[in-house]
């Protein structure tokens, strides 16, 4: 917002001009002062813990539990200055601008609000027991209008300050589940009223205890997923250091099978899973003894049969992880080919899991956009080709295809070119099982 | 079944079956409510949940219960139910929400079930001969205050059964085990004890509506604190796993890994060490060994005790260095860096932490015993361990390694 332009300034100044007119109208000589101090403190505290919570599932907006209560205790001009403390914002990077229209936004949603609130036939002032159950329907419509002109005007600025190509991004219709749940969070307001009669202002306090251990159980889920993915990736890390060629493959492998699954819609439990099979789809291969996995001759048969233990391997390592029975499937079969020629056992079409057929594709795609010791990185456009190849071989076509659109709209990564130290201590992968355009050289002995 | 365990329970079942003959003799009141806090409690038992360090909980049948033994008033009329009733209640709910548990073929957890049941009983036997008395009706900053100091009372008291059954089930010691109860507890304890308030002080305004609209945070909280608890059950499970990666690997024996933490965790228990440290200790331990992944050839035998200090010292910084890289595991791999550190270095004014100390001993006595369950063998390499106390190994952690050894062969034998 650094440089705002003259359409934004308009629209800005507009909404600041409505709030402070109707704001200034009033009318204000009944207003209590010290509820509009305690409910704007509760609203400022809900509104500065609205850093993003982490798991998409979780919504958190408990501001609007504090705006929807001064409805319902102030009327709509004190709901209004509540609304203005949102200017205060305890944050730091935000322009002045920025506050001046937020708390001009906030004061604007929470007037109209209240007057919806009173034009249905709502009695603002602390609830009694005769208030309920009468008060409920004026409550949902003023949720609802308080709902419709925050986003609204959200939207607003949004559309004025994105430029064209972050414009076709903004979704046309906005999340239900997200309307929904911020209906959830005002219906709180209503509670905080009810309960000013009994306890006063400790209603406030009360009631949003529980919403904020609510909080802080999700961001323990979240950071403790996050350290739980770094460190997962930063244990198949370890077993990628003895080659410096593969080096970033499993985490590659994670992120282009998740891009997969995403194409062709996995659910999201699914989703998370096949990432972490991703992740860790090569670490059997610890099993196989290093100088098998470096030789650059052919390979005898005995240790083509290591090579091809190697899923069987992984799966031993990761059998007692508490995954989808999936997970663990695509790990055993991606190697597995759709001709059936593939290992270990062999399984050909639908038999192969379809987490293992995403995982192959992503495998196969990453060992080809990389460096290897006998062949410079294949450009991306020569790896599609090669995967386009061995569609309906080795590969899923329909995956394939899938991938290809995926990678046209995300684009791929490719790592950077290795250069590898004239004498290096650590070995060299001469040949590598997941290429499809080199397959492993097997001593023919019959 | 241990002592504590079985005395909480019978104590326990004498207040309900107590409780129940009384009210059975002078009849319940107001029935209607009790039955919907009765269905509460039910919901909630049903609704279980398991916290870190699996520990059950049931926190919407806590504020159920609870917000009972708290009520005032429901919409214009006061409530008037006994200490005895809520016990009844309670434990009537509590019956009802684990009847599909047991269906199910879970186990009832009678020990918590006890603990939840003697905390409400304490707030109730406080609170009820107060409820209708004038101070409690008409001055609502008293009332709240009370209340307040009652529902962190029942936190206490939650929290001190279940320390008492934790130390004596995992042989941890009073104290620590407390401090972690009351810490693990503190989170949902406040949500519980808000939403216990909220529940008694809007059944006034809303009538028993309260009871269902103050149920949905609880609700929510629980939700995420399952999510929580899951994602760090599998990331466990996952380091279990990945620390075999060495065996598999053929860079240590088989087990060694996991032996080694179960060892550790067992000395850091013994020596009065914390939950949170316990943690990190157990994932030092399970990747202790994981900077040999980057040793071009397995050492032979993979007994880090029997190679060069020097090489020693590689594979620990190796391993520190893997750790690091997630970015979230520094304190682990400040230990797994340490672990082959002496104990007492000359020139060094400060050892390694005491985690270092404990995962070095403990692997060393895995290197020399292995699975072997021989206690000659055992006893020698405790001595050799022993003989290295001046400088190698803590004398501290070699005392604490022996009890666990010497509890351990008592309980083979």
């Amino acid at each position: 917002m650094s440089r705002l332009s003259k359409t934004t300034w308009v629209y800005v100044v507009a909404v600041m001009t409505a709030a402070a007119f109707l704001v200034a109208r009033g009318p204000l000589g009944d207003i209590s002062w010290p509820k509009v101090a305690v409910l704007g403190v509760l609203f400022l505290v809900c509104e500065s813990s609205s850093a993003p919570v982490g798991p998409r599932q979780f919504t958190w907006s408990p501001s609007y539990a504090a705006t929807l209560a001064s409805v319902v205790l102030l009327g709509p001009a004190g709901a209004a200055i509540v609304g203005v403390f949102a200017a205060l914002r305890l944050r730091r990077g935000l322009l002045v601008v920025q506050r001046v229209f937020n708390g001009a936004m906030y004061a604007l949603s929470a007037y109209a609000a209240g007057r919806a609130f009173v034009a249905v036939g709502g009695r603002w002032g602390v609830p009694h027991q005769s208030s309920f159950p009468g008060i409920i329907g004026p409550f949902a419509v003023a949720a609802l209008v308080h709902l419709v002109v925050n986003h609204g005007l959200v939207r607003g600025v949004l559309w004025l300050t994105a430029d064209s190509s972050s414009k076709q991004r903004l979704p046309a219709v906005v999340d239900i589940r997200l309307m929904l749940s911020d209906l959830g969070y005002a219906a709180f307001g209503l509670l905080i009223a009810a309960l000013w009669s009994v306890v006063g202002p400790f209603a406030a306090v009360l009631v949003v205890i529980p919403l904020f251990v609510a909080r802080w159980a999700m961001r323990q889920y979240a950071a403790q997923q996050s350290a739980y993915e770094a460190t997962m990736a930063a244990l198949c890390k370890a077993v990628e250091t003895k080659d410096f060629y593969t080096r970033g493959h499993s985490e590659r492998v994670s992120k282009g099978s998740a891009m997969l699954a995403r194409e062709i819609g996995m659910r999201a439990n699914r989703l998370e899973a096949i990432t972490y099979a991703g992740m860790l789809h090569d670490v059997g291969k610890l099993g196989v003894p290093t100088k098998v996995l470096q030789k650059s001759g052919r390979l005898t048969e005995e240790e083509y049969a290591a090579i091809q233990l190697h899923p069987m391997r992984g799966l031993e390592i990761v059998r007692e992880i508490g995954f989808l029975d999936e997970a663990l499937a695509g790990i055993m079969h991606h190697h597995e080919r759709l001709d059936g020629r593939g290992y270990p056992l062999g399984l050909a079409g639908d038999e192969i899991p379809e987490f293992a057929r995403v995982i192959a594709v992503a495998d196969a795609f990453d060992s080809m956009t990389s460096t290897r010791s006998y062949r410079g990185a294949r450009r991306i456009d020569q790896a599609i080709a090669e995967l386009r190849k061995w569609s309906g071989t080795q590969f899923d076509p329909a995956l394939v295809d899938a991938f290809v659109t995926a990678l046209e709209r995300e684009g791929w990564e490719r790592p950077a070119p290795i250069d590898p130290p004239a004498s290096s201590p650590v070995g060299v992968t001469a040949q590598d099982h997941d290429d499809p355009t080199a397959p492993l050289q097997v001593v023919e002995n019959r | 079944m241990d002592s504590g365990q079985l005395l909480l329970i019978s104590a326990a079942g004498m207040l309900a079956v107590a409780a129940i003959a009384q009210v059975a003799v002078s009849g319940m009141v107001q029935v209607g409510d009790a039955v919907a806090f009765g269905s509460l409690v039910a919901l909630g038992e049903l609704l279980r949940i398991t916290l870190p360090g699996n520990r059950e909980s049931a926190p919407i049948a806590a504020g159920g219960a609870l917000g009972y033994a708290l009520l005032l008033d429901i919409g214009a009329h006061p409530a008037v139910q006994s200490a005895l009733q809520v016990i009844v209640i309670t434990i009537g709910g509590m019956i009802v929400g684990a009847l599909p548990h047991l269906a199910a073929g879970r186990p009832a957890k009678l020990a918590g079930m006890a603990s939840r049941l003697v905390s409400v009983a304490c707030v109730a036997f406080i609170f009820r001969p107060l409820a209708p008395t004038a101070l409690m009706q008409r001055h609502w900053p008293v009332a709240l205050a009370v209340m307040t100091l009652l529902v962190v009372l029942a936190w206490f008291v939650d929290a001190l059964f279940g320390a008492l059954i934790r130390a004596e089930e995992l042989r941890a010691r009073f104290g620590v085990a407390l401090w972690d109860e009351l810490r693990v507890q503190l989170p949902l304890g406040t949500a519980v004890g808000a939403s216990a308030l909220l529940i008694a002080f809007s059944s006034e305004v809303m009538g028993l509506a309260a009871v269902w609209v103050f149920t949905a945070p609880l609700l929510v909280s629980q939700v995420a604190v399952r999510r929580y608890v899951g994602i760090r059950t599998t990331y466990l499970e996952t380091v279990r796993a990945l620390s075999r990666m060495t065996e598999v690997g053929g860079y240590v024996e088989g087990g060694h890994s996991r032996r080694v933490s179960r060892l550790s965790v067992a000395i850091g228990r013994e020596l009065g060490m914390g939950e949170a440290d316990l943690e990190e200790l157990e994932y030092a331990a399970l990747m202790h060994d994981i900077g040999q992944l980057s040793l071009r050839d397995p050492i032979p035998g993979g007994a880090t005790v029997l190679v060069s200090p020097g090489d020693q010292r590689r594979i620990a910084e190796l391993g520190a260095d893997v750790i690091r890289q997630a970015g979230v595991l520094d304190q682990v791999a400040d230990i797994v860096m340490q672990q082959s550190d002496p104990c007492r270095a000359p020139g060094a004014d400060q050892g390694p932490p005491v985690a270092s100390r404990i995962i070095r001993a403990a692997n060393a006595f895995d290197d020399l015993v292995g699975s072997s369950a021989d206690r000659d063998r055992a006893a020698a390499a405790l001595e050799r361990l022993r003989l290295d106390t001046a400088s190698e190994y803590d004398p501290g952690v070699v005392e604490a390694l022996s009890k666990v050894v010497g509890r351990r062969s008592l309980s083979l034998t």
